[in-house]
């Protein structure tokens, strides 16, 4: 029974715990190194107000790689979603201006979000194009329009009773309200990719889609779908942040996509699809929150978040192909073993 | 598979999640609550000096910006002359909330005064405000915030006289003050900038300078290749134009660059605000004919001196208020809690040697 040298590259459901707390342990296992090392750099590292304060700068990020995890898992990609949370931010901006009340703004950010996720899944789906370069154009396609709906200026006089529920905690807990947001979406997320038929199709697609396409999965209709899910949230992230800043610009987020995606590189999902758990992107999105804020309060310059995010990421990716080359070697030298042993047949 | 074995892997991971959220609350409520508290700052002395010890942080726009090191290195020096401790910090990049972490930091860490140099005077409000709810002080110098954010803005001159000044500069440099001329900044949203140019808008609206057109305003990020890029751009985009006004040192260096030693140099005028030391090859060779700017260290040094005597509780940022600043003399607080350090300076052949900054 050899069963490992006949295993597939790609364990697409992870079936028993064991194998999915690999990745997942390896990060856990960073996340407290990083606090124990945070709390020796300072004594106000582990405190409830900085646990406040750390989540909220990653929160965009989070809300952004959740649905991009779902993406990736399908062997796509989608980079415009840092765009589109401009596009939000100057579209809530400009409607703000024009005398909209908050309440009729919020679902038309959200609506023009679904739409740019629309597009691109068109161009994707139906145009049979590769969503790198789909996304990479509709990055700058979506923050030129930014730019033409606000122009440079920025809007700012948000009342209170909105840009609280972008910084501020909920009444009595340490949690913000944007954190709060997270949760849910990583909630909803998981179970949809780990207790539904919807996500063991997600991940039938990614490991091979041929073979997905021919068992009567709908390949086209679910990629539409998570690149509707990816517009909508990012334009939910792009409102998170204009109330967070208390002001709309639609140069906001330019930069952001490289973050979200070394989240879900970092959480142990697979550039070539069929791979990951919306529980290592979340562990990811944590130990590179919990980094930058370890670095920042303990005074060490900003370029070293950069080298350590950067770091790891290159870690992340060399990691399992080292692993799965051993394991072949592994399985070589067994084979070889096996047909070099004196055979009693003939 | 039966549903029973599908659903048991999917409670493990919701619980993962919990457990880890779980650990780092405990290990927080543990670690001790930061009440806000933080700022054990000695502002006992009600005499009119300032105590021992401050705890100064200063934010720039940007990691290496050479203005802006040297604009730090007069908040340096002025909080070791005053026997305080100073910490520059700085982000990366020039983004809207690139600062916010940086600001929390300090506020968590209960410094006693924070000076900044705002990416964008909103979006830095908020972490602005809670800092201050912290105990600390909070001095903008050279990019405002938002004034409800702020006790005092150190200008380095008056906003109106530093667009003046370089509306003046290319109508002297620009034959019969006549052709179209365009405009290099920073990022979009840079307060200081946008001031300026604003200032230049209405200065170009003057009967004087009536054959002067703006014809468009670049924005090059203060990075130098896309300064550089831009600068291009516009001699691409508009073949007959007579000038660049660059106020930004690093545009200005950029386009300097760009346009000396290139077949415009002579035909294209580039002014704005530049160090010496980065314009003056381009002077000595005469492309460039005329920069202004003024000191960034004392920028850097009055902006110092405003923040300890805020901690000292000596002045709360009203107009009219007075305070001692070393070296530089008595200043008056202005309207806003704008303090103006004083004109701009001209650069060209005749004085620049005497600079090294």
């Amino acid at each position: 029974m050899s069963a490992n040298a006949g295993a597939s590259a790609a364990r697409a459901y992870p079936r028993r715990l064991s194998e999915l707390a690999r990745w997942e342990a390896l990060i856990f296992v960073l996340i407290v190194a990083t606090l124990i090392f945070g709390s020796g750099l300072s004594d106000r590292f582990l405190t409830l107000t900085n646990f406040s304060f750390a989540s909220k700068d990653i929160a965009e990020i989070a809300l952004m790689a959740l649905p991009l995890a779902l993406i990736v898992i399908t062997a796509e990609i989608d980079l415009s979603v840092a765009s589109v949370l401009g596009l939000s931010s100057a579209v809530l901006g400009e409607l703000w201006l024009a005398g909209w009340s908050m309440e009729a703004i919020i679902p038309v950010c959200l609506a023009i979000g679904a739409l740019c996720g629309a597009f691109n899944a068109f161009c994707v789906t139906r145009l049979g194009l590769p969503s790198l370069a789909v996304t990479i154009g509709t990055l700058t396609m979506y923050r030129g329009l930014a730019l033409v709906v606000l122009g440079d200026q920025g809007v700012t006089d948000f009342p209170a009773e909105w840009t609280r529920f972008g910084f501020e905690d909920i009444p009595g807990t340490s949690i913000p309200y944007p954190i709060a947001l997270v949760a849910l979406l990583a909630v909803g997320l998981a179970v949809l990719l780990h207790a539904t038929r919807l996500g063991r199709e997600i991940y039938a697609i990614g490991a091979n889609e041929e073979a997905a396409r021919f068992s009567g999965i709908r390949v086209k209709r679910i990629k539409s779908m998570l690149f509707v899910l990816s517009g909508t949230v990012a334009a939910l992230a792009g409102i998170v942040y204009s109330l967070r800043l208390a002001s709309a610009r639609a140069n906001y987020g330019e930069g952001f996509e490289l973050s979200v995606v070394a989240a879900v590189v970092l959480g142990g999902v697979s550039i070539f699809g069929g791979k990951g758990t919306i529980l290592g992107v979340v562990l990811a999105l944590i130990l590179l929150g919990a980094i930058r804020s370890a670095l920042t309060l303990g005074d060490v310059s900003q370029e070293w978040v950069l080298i350590v995010t950067g770091a790891l990421l290159i870690a992340a990716v060399l990691g399992p192909n080292l692993v799965q080359r051993v394991r072949e070697a592994r399985a070589h030298r067994r084979d070889r073993d096996t047909w070099s042993a004196p055979s009693g047949e003939g | 598979m039966t549903s029973n074995s599908q659903r048991r892997p999917v409670l493990r991971l919701l619980l993962i999640p919990v457990l880890v959220l779980g650990l780092a609350l405990a290990v927080a409520a543990c670690g001790g609550d930061d009440d806000g508290n933080g700022s054990e700052s000695a502002a006992e002395n009600g005499e009119g000096g300032v105590p021992e010890g401050l705890e100064i942080v200063s934010i720039p726009k940007q990691l290496g910006n050479p203005y802006e090191e040297v604009e730090h290195g007069g908040v340096e020096e002025a909080t070791t002359e005053l026997g305080g401790e100073h910490s520059y910090e700085g982000p990366t990049d020039a983004g809207a909330s690139s600062q916010v972490p940086l600001i929390n930091a300090a506020g968590q860490q209960g410094v006693d005064a924070l000076i900044i140099a705002a990416n964008d005077p909103n979006a830095v409000c908020p972490a602005l405000q809670q800092a201050e709810q912290s105990g600390v002080a909070i001095v903008a110098m050279d990019s405002d915030a938002a004034p409800e954010c702020r006790s005092i803005f150190i200008n380095q001159a008056s906003t109106e006289g530093i667009g003046q000044a370089q509306i003046e500069m290319i109508c002297d440099q620009v034959p019969d003050c006549e052709g179209e001329i365009a405009i290099l900044s920073a990022t979009a949203n840079a307060t200081n900038q946008n001031a300026w140019i604003e200032v230049m808008e209405q200065e170009l609206e003057k009967e004087e300078y009536s054959g002067l057109e703006l014809v468009e305003i670049a924005y090059g990020d203060d990075d130098d290749q896309k300064s550089f890029q831009e600068t291009q751009g516009l001699l691409q985009a508009y073949p007959d134009l007579q000038g660049i006004i660059a106020p930004t040192t690093v545009g200005i260096a950029a386009a300097a660059r760009f346009i000396c030693g290139s077949p415009n140099e002579g035909e294209v005028v580039v002014t704005g605000l530049g160090t010496p030391n980065q314009m003056r090859q381009f002077v000595d060779s005469g492309c460039v004919e005329e920069f202004a700017l003024w000191n960034p260290a004392d920028v850097g040094y009055l902006a110092a001196h405003a923040a300890a005597n805020l901690t000292a509780e000596n002045i709360t940022g009203e107009e009219g208020e007075t305070f001692e600043a070393g070296r530089l003399g008595e200043y008056e607080i202005g309207a806003d809690g704008e303090v103006i350090l004083g004109p701009p300076t001209r650069f060209n052949q005749e004085n620049i040697g005497d600079f090294d900054f």
